[in-house]
């Protein structure tokens, strides 16, 4: 374990020196990143992501993954333009937008843990379903003329601090806690490792994946929240494409796509390397086909970089370390 | 040190004073051993004495840091496994990996297949030669059949007709016996006998010694990475041979103490999964180990699996100390104290991955908390009390569970489920895969266990271990409860009998 925790340290060591670096060059090279209100752009900017990756996060460790999840934040800013614009009181509809979130979660969650489908399958179909089923639900329309209450919440912050990101802020320290130091959590690093002896040691398997499905969606949707305020407009196309910036992150922050490893700070880390990479590509005028390109490349590296890294270390020590699992290791 | 009596005085394949270290840890330390044609020569030691940096050696996974491999009196450097199987050594392994959606011969010939006309596969010409390699061994399988579904034992079959169609010289058999029922293992014996017959020289590693006993003409002891002896099978008893793995003597391998049994904690009325197993009734008292013999197949750990909840069961019902038991829920069984110790240590008694003190805590972590968060210094508090109740060899309580050896392993699920207070423990396998001096130290604490008032139910295809350790044995032949016979009537035969469905054993 702490051949694996050290790894783990190196690996966010690694993405902290990226974070600083990145940031330290975009604020040589770019004009404008550095000003404190760009600054709390960039975090405003990031706190969707941050939202969908922080559940996210838990998903993967367990082995298994969510790409509804900015399919879900489209169909609630539709429904919450639709309902708004059918007259319903905004805090009614902030309920019935979670409720969507928690059963559109709870669809892949059943779908996966009931059938047994792969949920890299079903949440494929389902990041098309729930895109569709917004267009359904509002058409090409975009709602404005929400309550100034919210959307000013929602653009507002104290000092430096956009207030949605003290949102997000909240909800990781309960997550990372629940994550780091929890019997639940303690759970889904176990699950992620090794599904069947979790499951011999009576672990609730497959209700703990259910669980974290509908968290996945309701997160989802509490972003979706945040989108529609902050940018005073329900639409069905909000946050298209959304779900690979956040796969990005999560894997970038270091969880393991085969599941068992990561952690949330790593995540956070990973979110705002990706927020600073954005934020001074746009701020330098880069087109939104690079920013494409730039996410692609971040999921690739991320997912091999921990691979290369174990190849070389595998092939400088050879000789010198034992193999795991080696019969003269254990006296 | 015995000759063995053949007419080539040059060993077929040899270790000279071969040393091999991992970092720190010295695996091999003057090793030799010397395999001459047409014996069967076993390699002894327990867990961690260097039976397999040994094999590896021969296998050309590893090379000796110093020290030479001799083939044919010549020194030899094998690059690779696949140099090492050019030169005509093979390595038959506990659970071989087939392709199961080849053939058999297809198996056997992979990347060697007989071509006909246009390249296309031979099949005839293919089938044709399996079957005679199977004629050689003495064996009967449909070469046109499927691998998958094949038992281990005719994997292992599969294994060595590829090794002999290779032309393999030198056959090494890593625990081979380990998933063999008694009739399999004859027939590996069977199958060993005419090899050696033919001039192959076998290295066997076992950890059932009467094995070694009724097989081997010679035997090479390791301890601690070293040589210890290499003596004439003929010329040690089984006491010897223990005391020279161990270096100290054991007392005694099955202490079971005598104990009356108290109330009934675990009963099982008329269990049925279909297909699987069908009205099995028994029940244990405290203080009891009852064991569950019979042939791997027989519904045994089915039947354990579903007490425990693991696997639904369709009919009849459980109950421990009278409360009767939901099916298929893990949890409540564990709450109502049942306590699961899996046969496949890897894949279900552990994750391998975490450490050593999450693997013990894993079971407990509700009773480890302050308010919703776990304390980290009660969860190793835990996890060192238990070790040293057990005598678990580590060295930090945060490694990983996957770096201890297979014995050390087996104590960490035991921690785990005993940590729990269980009233009732199934125990499967208990001691598949595990040296000599640690399966004393486990059949010791199921004794204490017992004598404190534990129900220990014990599934074992180890027939001494069943005979010493149980005070009643029950019996499953093809999904039913066969025979239930006292300690006092109990001997092989009459288990045999029953296991394999021989009627007349049955009470």
């Amino acid at each position: 374990m702490s051949d694996v925790k050290n790894r783990l340290m190196s690996w966010e060591s690694a993405l902290l020196v990226l974070l600083i670096g990145s940031w330290s060059v975009a604020s040589l090279t770019v004009e404008g990143f550095s000003g404190t209100s760009n600054m709390s752009f960039l975090l405003l900017d990031v706190s969707e992501i941050a939202l969908m990756a922080i559940p996210l996060t838990l998903v993967v460790i367990t082995g298994e993954i969510d790409l509804s999840v900015a399919s879900t934040l489209g169909l609630t800013s539709a429904i919450i333009g639709t309902l708004w614009d059918a007259g319903l009181t905004i805090e009614s509809i902030f309920v019935i937008a979670l409720l969507v979130g928690a059963v559109c979660g709870l669809v892949n969650g059943l779908l996966v843990t009931r059938l047994g489908l792969p949920s890299l399958a079903v949440t494929i179909g389902t990041l098309a379903l729930y895109r569709g089923l917004a267009y359904v639900v509002l058409g090409d329309k975009a709602v404005a003329d929400f309550p100034q209450v919210y959307t000013g919440w929602a653009t507002g912050s104290i000092g430096p601090i956009p207030k949605p990101i003290l949102l997000v802020a909240v909800l990781a320290v309960i997550a990372g806690v629940i994550l780091h130091a929890t019997p639940l959590g303690r759970s889904v690093f176990a699950l992620g490792y090794n599904q069947e002896a979790a499951y011999f040691a009576g672990i609730r398997v497959k209700r703990i994946k259910l669980w974290l499905f509908v968290a996945s969606g309701v997160f989802a949707s509490l972003a979706g929240i945040v989108y529609t305020l902050r940018y005073s407009s329900a639409r069905a196309d909000n946050g298209t494409g959304l779900e690979l910036a956040v796969v990005a992150a999560v894997l970038l922050g270091g969880v393991s796509f085969f599941g068992g490893r990561g952690t949330l700070p790593g995540v956070l880390t990973g979110v705002l390397v990706f927020g600073v990479l954005r934020n001074a590509l746009i701020l330098a005028d880069v087109s939104n086909e690079v920013l494409n390109f730039v996410t692609g490349l971040l999921l690739i590296s991320s997912v091999l970089a921990p691979n290369l890294a174990t190849l070389v270390r595998n092939r400088r020590s050879r000789t010198v370390t034992p193999p795991p699992l080696m019969e003269g290791t254990s006296v | 040190m015995s000759e063995p009596q053949v007419s080539d005085p040059t060993p077929v394949l040899a270790l000279a004073d071969v040393s091999k270290s991992f970092g720190a840890v010295q695996a091999l330390r003057g090793v030799r051993l010397s395999l001459f044609a047409g014996e069967i020569h076993a390699l002894a030691g327990e867990n961690g004495a260097g039976k397999s940096t040994l094999v590896k050696t021969f296998a050309g996974v590893h090379r000796p840091d110093d020290g030479q491999v001799l083939l044919n009196g010549e020194p030899v450097v094998f690059h690779s496994p696949a140099d090492a199987q050019h030169a005509g050594v093979a390595v038959i392994y506990q659970e071989p990996t087939l392709f199961p959606d080849l053939t058999v011969a297809e198996n056997i010939f992979m990347g060697r297949q007989p071509r006909g006309a246009f390249g296309r596969l031979d099949r005839g010409a293919m089938n044709a030669a399996a079957e005679e390699l199977f004629a050689r061994l003495g064996v009967v399988l449909d070469p046109a059949g499927p691998a998958r579904g094949l038992s281990i034992a005719d994997q292992q079959v599969v294994e060595i007709a590829k090794a002999i169609s290779r032309d393999a010289k030198i056959l090494i058999m890593d625990e081979p016996t380990a998933a063999l029922t008694g009739r399999e293992v004859e027939r590996l014996f069977a199958v060993a006998r005419t090899l050696a017959s033919h001039g192959c020289a076998l290295l066997f590693i076992s950890h059932r010694l009467e094995e070694i006993f009724s097989l081997c003409q010679r035997v090479t002891i390791l301890r601690d990475g070293a040589w210890i002896a290499t003596e004439s099978v003929s010329d040690l008893t089984e006491d010897d041979l223990v005391q020279r793995m161990v270096g100290r003597e054991l007392t005694e391998l099955y202490p079971k103490v005598a104990v009356d049994p108290g109330e009934v904690a675990l009963e099982v009325s008329r269990l049925t999964r279909e297909g699987v197993f069908t009205d099995v009734s028994f029940n244990v008292r405290r203080g009891e180990i009852v064991a569950l013999a019979g042939l791997v197949g027989a519904g045994r750990s089915e039947v354990a699996r579903a007490i425990f909840g693991v696997d639904r069961w369709d009919a009849g019902s459980v109950a421990v100390e009278g409360k009767p038991l939901r099916a298929g829920s893990p949890t409540t069984a564990m709450a109502a104290g049942v306590a699961l110790v899996p046969e496949d240590r890897r894949q279900q008694g552990l994750v391998m991955e975490l450490s050593i003190e999450r693997n013990m805590a894993v079971t407990g972590m509700k009773r480890l908390r302050r308010g919703p968060i776990i304390r980290g210094s009660a969860e190793r508090a835990l996890a060192s009390d238990w070790a040293t109740r057990l005598q678990l060899k580590y060295s930090r309580l945060s490694d990983a569970v996957g770096v201890l050896s297979g014995g050390n392993q087996q104590k960490v699920v035991l921690g785990k489920w005993l940590s729990t207070d269980p009233k009732v423990l199934i125990i499967d396998e208990p001691t598949r895969g595990i040296d000599v001096g640690t399966k004393a130290e486990v059949h010791r604490l199921l004794s204490n266990l017992a004598a404190e008032g534990l129900a220990v139910l014990m599934i074992s295809s180890d027939l001494p271990e069943v005979l010493g350790m149980a005070d009643r044995i029950l019996v499953m032949h093809e999904g039913r409860l066969t025979a239930e016979i006292a300690r006092a009537d109990a001997t092989e035969e009459k288990v045999m009998a029953a296991a394999t469905g021989r009627g007349e054993a049955a009470a």
